[in-house]
């Protein structure tokens, strides 16, 4: 089959509108969308703070005492408290985003997206409660 | 009930106007009439000149997409009343070059549409001698869903991921592309997957999941591209690891 179609198009002017940098704004969806995209930022700077405190704590007990007084400086913590809050957008969000992504059958029947998204939640708890045994065991 | 409702339909006439202006219709309000009756009825006694597309008034030709009260909808399945006491804005669906009044360009779609080959594909073609191709109810519901689509480029409209780069394939072409990666009798994934395993085909979709929400057809557009990006995952992963294993 041939791609071009063999008959000339006619447009006398078509009118090409631009869409504005703004339009996210229109739609809360769009909104929803957008926030959930720049949550990927505030993912980032969980992993650089995870990170400068493993290097803290490997750095001996003098370095940990610093990276605790930095930690506790307004402007961190209030970034940190923005951070959780998208954190948990974008987890929730994926969470919900689930069952889009994969289709599972059991026994031949396919898997209701309920339960998809409730065995994600289910994960998340074990692994949750894994990483609290871990820290709270001795 | 009110009996009129005013329609604020988008007018473009590129021989007089360089840019779309907004021409008022009052038309009378009836519990079964949809936007396009009232569009019908601006045609027949109102203004004879607006132009739009319709074909079959019952959701299956695809032809009346158009944005409403700036939501994509097909006019055919968008009842006047709904939109009471109005005015109801008619627009052309988002995202396409508007040829004249409602009436937009989709050529762009038609092209992507040929290139992921949406019909079945056979390596070997058996005889006709020796019967149909057998499929059960399972792997029927396979691909169902995705076969409801009308090509109504509501999804399109609805995508801001198309309307910013034009070159992306979009939510339908990849839904078709499934409905026939998905059916068992065949046997032309490969081929579609070099066309929509590229930046402009599946991976330019950042998951804003609006064409689902538009789709009149319960098609689930957004799901099919995140269910084949999996796909494509997984395959690239294997020729990376086999790469003299025979996809």
């Amino acid at each position: 089959m041939s791609v071009s179609p063999p008959y000339r198009e006619y447009h006398p002017r078509w009118y090409r509108p631009r869409m504005s940098t703004w339009w996210w704004l229109g739609r809360r969806s769009y909104v929803a969308f957008i926030l959930r995209e720049i949550s990927s930022v505030f993912v980032a700077w969980t992993v650089v703070f995870l990170l400068r405190f493993i290097y803290a704590v490997g750095s001996g007990p003098d370095s940990y005492a610093g990276f605790l007084d930095w930690a506790d400086t307004p402007w961190v913590v209030a970034l940190n408290v923005v951070t959780l809050a998208f954190v948990l957008y974008h987890a929730v969000t994926w969470f919900q985003l689930t069952p889009k992504a994969v289709a599972v059958r059991l026994r031949g029947r396919p898997v209701p997206d309920a339960g998809i998204v409730a065995s994600v939640y289910a994960g998340w708890i074990v692994v949750s409660a894994f990483v609290a045994w871990l820290i709270l065991r001795g | 009930m009110a009996d009129q409702i005013t329609l604020e339909v988008t007018r473009y006439r590129p021989e007089r106007e360089a840019a779309p202006t907004v021409q008022s219709y009052a038309v009378p309000v009836r519990e079964e009439w949809t936007i396009l009756d009232g569009l019908n009825y601006v045609k027949d006694r109102l203004d004879g000149s607006v132009s739009y597309r319709w074909s079959c008034r019952m959701g299956i030709c695809g032809s009346c997409g158009m944005t409403v009260n700036g939501d994509p909808k097909l006019t055919c399945a968008t009842f006047l009343t709904d939109y009471l006491p109005g005015p109801v804005r008619v627009e052309p669906l988002r995202n396409f070059p508007v040829v004249r009044d409602l009436v937009v360009e989709l050529s762009d779609f038609m092209r992507k549409l040929q290139t992921v080959k949406p019909w079945i594909v056979r390596d070997d073609e058996k005889p006709i001698d020796d019967g149909e191709f057998l499929q059960t109810p399972q792997e029927m519901d396979e691909y169902k869903r995705y076969s409801m689509c009308i090509n109504c480029m509501l999804c399109y409209s609805a995508c801001p991921v198309y309307g910013l780069d034009p070159d992306f394939i979009g939510p339908a072409a990849v839904a078709l592309a499934q409905r026939y990666n998905l059916d068992s009798r065949d046997q032309g994934a490969a081929d579609r997957l070099d066309v929509l395993n590229q930046h402009d085909g599946l991976w330019s979709c950042t998951f804003v999941g609006e064409c689902t929400r538009a789709c009149p057809k319960d098609v689930d557009p957004a799901g099919a591209i995140q269910r084949y990006k999996l796909t494509a995952a997984m395959e690239s992963l294997k020729a990376f690891l086999l790469p003299r294993g025979s996809r």
